[in-house]
């Protein structure tokens, strides 16, 4: 079983719940950081042996002595990584979206592949072996999430538990780590931030029709926003993380949710199963 | 004119809320909000929509399933997984995983892929209680979200150059990312707001060597710096190291929860050290905007 944990607001404790369901599960469990961008899930999971893989993606690479000059590949590209001005044209490789649209398209054969790396996958292991976790970081300046998430993604196996820390937003990078996912959770916080950016998340996996529900982190800050519109939307609240100074403390130094809150990890070790018997489907 | 782009690495740590201080502290600004996908500023200002635009951008892969001789030669081209068959042999795109390449278009033999263009989202122009304001919707599960943000710092300048207004002031998105890099290409220059955690502290460090790759100032707020003193203290050593500039620290503050659910920025919220550091803070940045 695949479980996505997103969020639309960033900071709402996305990586605190995966980490957590992470250490409470009672069997091998697999830790995904698609949030490439910024993955922070090791700084908590401390995995070791870690080893590495480059991700690398295709760009055209222009044959100049063949290339006439027609510009085909510009015309073509929908990404505008390829310009010409009556010359053989120049490549933007951080536009470039991979496609193979302009090999296919040139009349003259003068396009190959060269490989560039766009991130890296960190692969180890946490917990005495138990939990694996698989990291995605794309390089600093690169722009394209998506390649690095799909990189991540390979690294799962079929048929066993698999918690996966989703980036924030709703864009792209989010709809690659979602798809696949058989339930998500949406963490969010009671702040009128909070409540606005999971109503775009929940548009989001319902477009997507996933089932999902809510975990409120911080619940005992802020006002009645969250709460209301879930009740009003017949959403199901599966976890309340209270605030605590301790947590936020705990956080800051890369402790866990169970170091501040010890008596919450019997409710993160049971909601893969309530997940499978249902009770938490929308 | 300068710019100025509030960013972070990682999520949560206040930008939006600082933005909004900015925003009532400045004079003669235009308002931008770069975070099109998950926009949160327009709850502090309540920003009146005068003027709205369709965002339309790019094009989406469609089969015309009668046309359609289910050769699978798309498939087979289609280097992001998003053509489907079903079990009677018929081919769709699966619109959430097409990038609109058009490479399915072209290889087609019989013509049956349509590509019409894609409707995004929307883009706003307002006005607000302190200035103008250019903000955007992004839709669900959409693409393009780069070309939104780079559409939103656009009509954001222009307003500014015919309203004779000489400052932009942009709220980001997290990340380091597609619109990360569309919000701050360019800028003049960028407060990056953190908070003293191990997360908050990788995340800037990865923005700060973004603002290095693209040659901008970079400086840095440390927001809710009294939760770890020491690694505050830390933090700015390695803002320095980076060859960036602390501007500030910020206390936790609950007044940060009461303003937004009051709908209100900070510094119109409440008195006392916390607006005075905010104040303090806006000041140093103007001055290097000069």
């Amino acid at each position: 079983m695949r479980i996505a944990v997103a969020s639309g607001k960033g900071g709402t404790g996305k990586t605190t719940v995966a980490v957590a369901l992470s250490l409470a599960a009672s069997e091998p469990v697999l830790y995904a950081d698609c949030d490439v961008e910024e993955p922070n899930g090791s700084i908590f999971l401390r995995p070791e042996n870690e080893r590495t893989e480059e991700v690398l993606v295709e760009i055209p690479e222009i044959d100049e002595a063949v290339c006439t000059s027609c510009a085909a590949c510009a015309r073509f590209c929908q990404f505008n990584a390829l310009v010409s001005l009556g010359t053989p044209p120049l490549v933007f490789p951080e536009l470039c979206h991979s496609c193979g649209g302009c090999r296919i398209v040139c009349p003259s054969g003068a396009i190959s592949w060269k490989n560039v790396s766009i991130g890296e996958i960190a692969i180890g292991k946490s917990d005495r072996g138990r939990i694996s976790v698989v990291q995605g970081k794309l390089n600093v300046g690169s722009s394209l999430a998506p390649p690095v998430i799909r990189q991540v993604k390979t690294h799962i196996p079929e048929d066993s538990l698999c918690v996966l820390d989703c980036p924030p937003g709703t864009a792209c990078p989010v709809i690659e780590s979602l798809n696949g996912a058989d339930y998500v959770l949406l963490v969010t916080e009671p702040t009128p931030f909070g409540l606005h950016d999971l109503k775009l998340a929940v548009d989001t996996v319902r477009e997507l029709s996933l089932p999902f529900s809510v975990v409120i982190n911080r619940c005992d800050e802020g006002n009645d926003g969250v709460e209301n519109y879930c009740a009003g939307e017949r959403i199901h609240i599966i976890a309340r993380i209270p605030h605590k100074r301790s947590m936020a403390e705990a956080y800051s130094r890369g402790g866990n949710l169970f170091d501040a809150i010890p008596e919450m990890r019997d409710l993160f070790r049971d909601i893969p199963r309530m997940i499978e018997r249902g009770i938490a489907v929308e | 004119m300068k710019e100025i782009v509030v960013i972070s690495g990682k999520g949560g740590t206040g930008k939006t809320s600082i933005t909004g201080c900015f925003a009532a502290l400045a004079e003669n600004a235009v308002l931008a909000d770069c975070d099109v996908d998950a926009a949160d500023l327009h709850m502090l200002l309540a920003p009146e929509v005068i003027k709205k635009t369709d965002f339309i951008s790019g094009h989406e892969a469609v089969v015309r399933e009668d046309d359609c001789t289910s050769c699978g030669i798309c498939m087979e081209k289609c280097k992001f997984g998003a053509i489907e068959v079903n079990s009677e042999g018929k081919y769709r795109v699966d619109p959430f995983g097409c990038e609109g390449c058009m490479v399915c278009v072209e290889v087609c033999p019989v013509k049956a892929i349509d590509f019409p263009p894609n409707h995004c989202g929307e883009w706003y122009f307002s006005h607000t209680r302190f200035g103008p304001m250019v903000h955007a919707k992004l839709g669900v599960a959409q693409e393009n979200s780069g070309k939104l943000v780079s559409t939103v710092r656009r009509e954001a300048t222009l307003k500014a150059k015919e309203l004779g207004r000489d400052l932009l002031i942009v709220d980001g998105p997290p990340g380091i990312g597609c619109p990360v890099i569309a919000s701050i290409t360019g800028a003049t220059l960028l407060v990056v707001v953190t908070e003293p955690t191990i997360s908050g502290k990788h995340d800037m460090k990865r923005v700060l060597e973004l603002a290095n790759h693209f040659s901008i100032p970079a400086y840095v707020i440390v927001n809710k710096w009294d939760i770890n003193p020491g690694m505050t203290g830390e933090i700015e050593a390695d803002v320095v190291n980076a060859g960036a500039h602390p501007i500030g620290r910020i206390p936790y503050d609950r007044a940060f929860t009461v303003s937004q659910i009051n709908g209100r920025t900070l510094v119109e919220e409440t008195t006392g050290a916390v607006v005075e550091n905010i104040t303090t803070i806006w000041e140093s940045v103007c001055q290097k905007l000069k």
